[in-house]
């Protein structure tokens, strides 16, 4: 049986006829080697590259689930505790008088195995304080332990040649034969299958399990289902490509593709596309260059992509985030920046009854007095402002609001003043003490919180005309200030 | 053979084997119940992977496999799986569990693409450097200060010093920081530096261990003790005191099942380190059902008594009401008593578990057999008069000071007339008070 029957290899050899892609890759002075591996004309290179592509969308898909139920390392568990199922039906093969390595009696011993070792954790948790990780943990190192005890006793079997047995502890990605290419697609398409079919009784376990219970679903039956999905997928996965791959398919993908999303559908198949690419990725590179084994590619590409999720990740990654708050940051800045212009110049124009329309220029010195920015702060943000169009500086001395400016600066202040009217008049605060909270609040009202606090205080307010500060805008004298914020 | 101890034991060999294990099982439980505690359990599991970068590094730098550089190597890699399984979970807001997942499948393979790089320049096993086999303990002897001793033993015995040290001085820090971090840096003991601390110690007795014994013992030793020790008491002293006593003693059991069991199944010994890790699931598996508190089995034990104990009193104080009905009777058909079957469905229970309750009761004096008939003794009157005034009083209690319904006051008192005491029914007696009737009209029975 060939792999021909892949309707996706069936399009890359119509492909290649037409093009003559080996023309093409000589023409680009790329090596004949690489495209021979990239074209998957080896046998071998496909059912490797396939088998384990296949596998990696599949642990993709299902170990989203388990990172989700706070079970990252079940599989990790259970891939430890197949051991000695594995060991048990090897031993009772021989005994029955079959050569002991028949792969479906395995197969079984392992899944069974692996159940049980299911079942410890899940009884552990149920009925002792233990955690999560400690049942874990309990689990896999005794079931491990036993396993190597009774690999111990399979080696001294007269027939016992164990030596295939190694594999299921230490993989064989590179040497993967086509029945086990067959058996990971018809269990992979199966978890999919199963994923969705159970795709919404699932979420709401992963995110309410309580709630799942009171509305009548039954909890326990759709955990032990998803469960032995993953018992089986590590089971398909074991015996194919080894134990820490097995783990790592189960965890990295998932974990990666958390960074990009917050809704589970699109975490499920990226976290699929991730596993899938990953595997593509490290057994092509395995296959090009010598000396790398496959499983350890295939897991260092998965930890690539980890690393890239963790850094640009759009909801969770590290620079992301951080990009996010500096941008923050920077609006803070500017709003403070306009509504301290705003309001000084407010004040000067009380004070004087300049024209009409335009806003009354503001000096720096007074501008410094506002708040507890440096000059370089202020000169820098200054400076920004000028460059956005919102300030227009007079003189060395003198800054003025530009019409979009005052725009933007009023409705800033009509936010600030509304807060703070409505913290003294419903939260009922001392006028001295609501500027420093609304000064927070401002930044983050919402449109629709603005148009409730507006409703809220009474129509006089709206119509976005600024109401007039509750409390003296200039900031009281230093010593004051700062006896103000120890009281 | 003899008995449980073999014949064939020298203390030469099997002591000297018992000894390093039991020393490494005292040094990983002792840390591993601040691992426990801190939800780190898979931590030694991981380590255990992901050694082998540190190991392949060391090697490939000093290239020679002298054990200094490679110890140093492997103790490095688990301090960078620590670091980086701590930094991923609160950069990313990572679960626990993943990222540790991630960061030791990824150390792995690394070491094993730059193990499998190096492998023309010179063979390195990565089985033979990581995991040593507790059987050749013997094998390896040092001299030191005219004693004689394996290596290990010596190896590990300083591990053990070195945890017990630092455990025993910085005891309080460690109990504060574990189960109050902010509590206890607030009180400037940095959690972090301790959180740090202990991923040094950790990983000392972990690569100290692999090296020496094989990695499956420390990664049982690091979790199942303490884990079994939990499920016995709930102080944190003594749940060290306890992983101790177990560690200690699955390390001579587990040898005692490697080497006889297997033997009178007629096979040769196996692996001393994995029947270690079995021996001392053996022990949680016994804490498990049988732990005084959290036990399963004493668990169900104590509800099956209590659910007896329950029927027991509904039995006699049934009894006392039927003699209160009869108060018009003579003394001789008042305290007849009743059969059984009588009993059974005046109180609506099944007749097998009230049969051995009724003789439980007879038992203790509180009933006694007239003829196939259970009559009150003078001792069963006075429990049944208990019985009926708890739950008249709380009857009453329940109508006047917690306006329950009527309908439902019966069943409320029919719960709480088991748990009441004597300074219980004085304290409703004052609050209802004093009253002689119950909201039914009936009598309320004195406190004998």
């Amino acid at each position: 049986m060939t792999f021909n029957a892949c309707p996706l290899l069936e399009a890359a050899s119509l492909f290649k006829q037409g093009w003559s892609p080996e023309w093409f890759c000589s023409w680009l002075g790329l090596p004949d080697e690489l495209w021979r591996v990239l074209s998957l004309r080896d046998y071998n290179t496909r059912v490797v590259v396939f088998g384990t592509a296949l596998l990696g969308a599949a642990a993709g898909v299902i170990g989203s689930f388990a990172l989700l139920r706070k079970r990252a390392l079940l599989g990790d568990a259970l891939s430890h505790a197949m051991l000695p199922g594995i060991a048990v039906a090897y031993l009772i093969s021989v005994l029955l008088g079959q050569e002991g390595k028949s792969l479906p009696l395995l197969l079984l011993g392992a899944t069974l195995s692996g159940l049980l070792g299911t079942c410890c954790v899940l009884g552990i948790r149920q009925w002792t304080k233990l955690k999560e990780d400690a049942a874990l943990s309990i689990v896999l190192s005794v079931f491990f332990g036993a396993g190597v005890a009774l690999l111990g006793i399979v080696q001294q079997t007269t027939r016992g040649h164990a030596a295939g047995l190694e594999s299921f502890i230490f993989g064989k990605a590179s040497a993967l034969a086509v029945e086990d290419a067959w058996v990971i697609f018809g269990g992979g398409l199966c978890c999919v299958l199963l994923v969705i079919l159970f795709f919404k009784e699932w979420k709401l376990l992963c995110f309410d399990e309580t709630f799942a219970a009171s509305s009548g679903w039954p909890v326990l039956g759709l955990d032990w289902l998803m469960m032995l999905l993953i018992v089986l997928i590590s089971v398909i996965g074991l015996q194919a490509v080894g134990l820490v791959l097995m783990i790592a398919l189960l965890v990295i993908p998932p974990a990666a593709a958390r960074f990009w999303t917050d809704q589970l559908r699109t975490m499920v198949w990226l976290a699929g596309a991730l596993g899938c690419v990953s595997s593509f990725g490290g057994a092509i590179v395995s296959a090009l260059l010598p000396r790398l084994p496959s499983g350890a590619m295939i897991v260092l590409f998965a930890g690539a992509m980890f690393l890239l999720s963790f850094l640009l990740g759009t909801r969770r990654g590290i620079l992301f985030q951080a990009w996010q708050s500096w941008r923050l940051q920077q609006r803070v800045q500017r709003q403070h920046l306009l509504r301290a212009m705003f309001e000084l110049s407010e004040l000067q124009a009380a004070g004087a009854a300049s024209s009409v329309g335009q806003p009354a220029p503001v000096s720096r010195e007074r501008l410094q007095g506002m708040r507890s920015w440096s000059k370089r702060q202020l000169a820098t943000e200054i400076n920004r402002a000028v460059t956005a169009g919102l300030v227009i500086p007079l003189s060395s001395d003198q800054l003025r609001l530009t019409a979009a400016g005052q725009q933007m600066a009023s409705k800033l202040v009509h936010q600030h003043r509304l807060w703070e009217l409505y913290l003294i008049t419903h939260a009922e605060q001392a006028p001295s003490k609501v500027d420093r909270d609304a000064d927070q609040m401002e930044h983050v009202l919402t449109p629709e919180m603005i148009a409730r606090l507006e409703r809220l205080l009474n129509a006089s307010q709206q119509g976005g005309s600024v109401p007039s500060s509750p409390h003296p805008i200039l900031p009281p004298p230093e010593t004051e200030r700062i006896g103000g914020e120890q009281a | 053979m003899n008995g449980l101890w073999p014949d064939d034991w020298s203390w030469q060999l099997d002591g000297w084997i018992i000894l390093a294990g039991v020393l490494c099982a005292l040094s990983s439980a002792l840390v591993g119940n601040f691992l426990v505690l801190r939800k780190l359990s898979l931590l030694g599991d991981a380590i255990s992977h992901a050694v082998l970068p540190g190991l392949a590094i060391a090697f490939l730098v000093t290239a020679s496999r002298s054990s200094w550089p490679m110890f140093l190597g492997a103790v490095i890699a688990g301090l960078v799986t620590a670091g980086a399984t701590q930094w991923i979970r609160s950069a990313g807001k990572v679960d626990e569990g993943a990222s540790l997942g991630v960061v030791f499948t990824c150390l792995f393979a690394l070491g094993l693409v730059l193990i499998v790089q190096a492998a023309d320049r010179v063979d390195l096993d990565p089985g033979c450097v990581l995991y040593g086999a507790i059987e050749t303990t013997p094998l390896d002897q040092v001299s030191w200060l005219g004693w004689r001793m394996p290596r290990v033993v010596w190896v590990l015995g300083t591990v053990l010093l070195v945890n017990v040290l630092v455990l025993g001085v910085l005891y309080k820090e460690f109990q504060l920081s574990s189960f109050d971090p902010s509590m206890s840096t607030a009180l400037g003991i940095s959690a972090h530096g301790m959180h740090s601390l202990l991923m040094v110690l950790v990983a000392v007795t972990a690569v100290a261990s692999f090296e020496s014994v094989g990695n499956i013992l420390v990664v049982a030793m690091l979790v199942v003790p303490p884990a079994a020790a939990q499920l016995i008491s709930d102080r944190l002293g003594r749940v060290i005191a306890w992983s101790l006593i177990l560690a200690a003693f699955s390390a001579v059991l587990g040898h005692w099942l490697a080497t006889v069991v297997p033997r009178a199944m007629g096979y040769r010994a196996v692996s001393t380190s994995a029947m270690i890790a079995v021996a001392a699931g053996l022990l949680f598996c016994v804490c498990f059902l049988v732990g005084p508190r959290q036990g399963v089995l004493s668990r169900w034990w104590q509800r099956r008594a209590a659910a007896a104990e329950m029927l027991a009193e509904d039995v006699v104080g049934w009894l006392y009401r039927r003699e209160e009905k009869l108060a018009a009777a003579d003394k001789a058909s008042r305290e007849a008593g009743a059969g059984p079957e009588e009993l059974a469905s005046g109180l609506g229970v099944a007749l097998g578990p009230l049969r051995r309750n009724l003789k439980r009761l007879v038992r203790r004096g509180t009933l006694q057999n007239v003829a196939g008939r259970y009559q009150l003794t003078a001792a069963g009157r006075e429990e049944g008069q208990r019985v009926v005034r708890a739950h008249r009083l709380w009857e009453q209690y329940l109508v006047e000071q917690a306006e329950v319904p009527l309908s439902r006051i019966h069943e409320h008192a029919e719960r709480f007339e088991h748990v009441t005491t004597a300074r219980m029914r004085e304290a409703l007696a004052e609050q209802t008070d004093g009253t002689e009737r119950d909201p039914h009209g009936s009598r309320i029975p004195p406190e004998h």
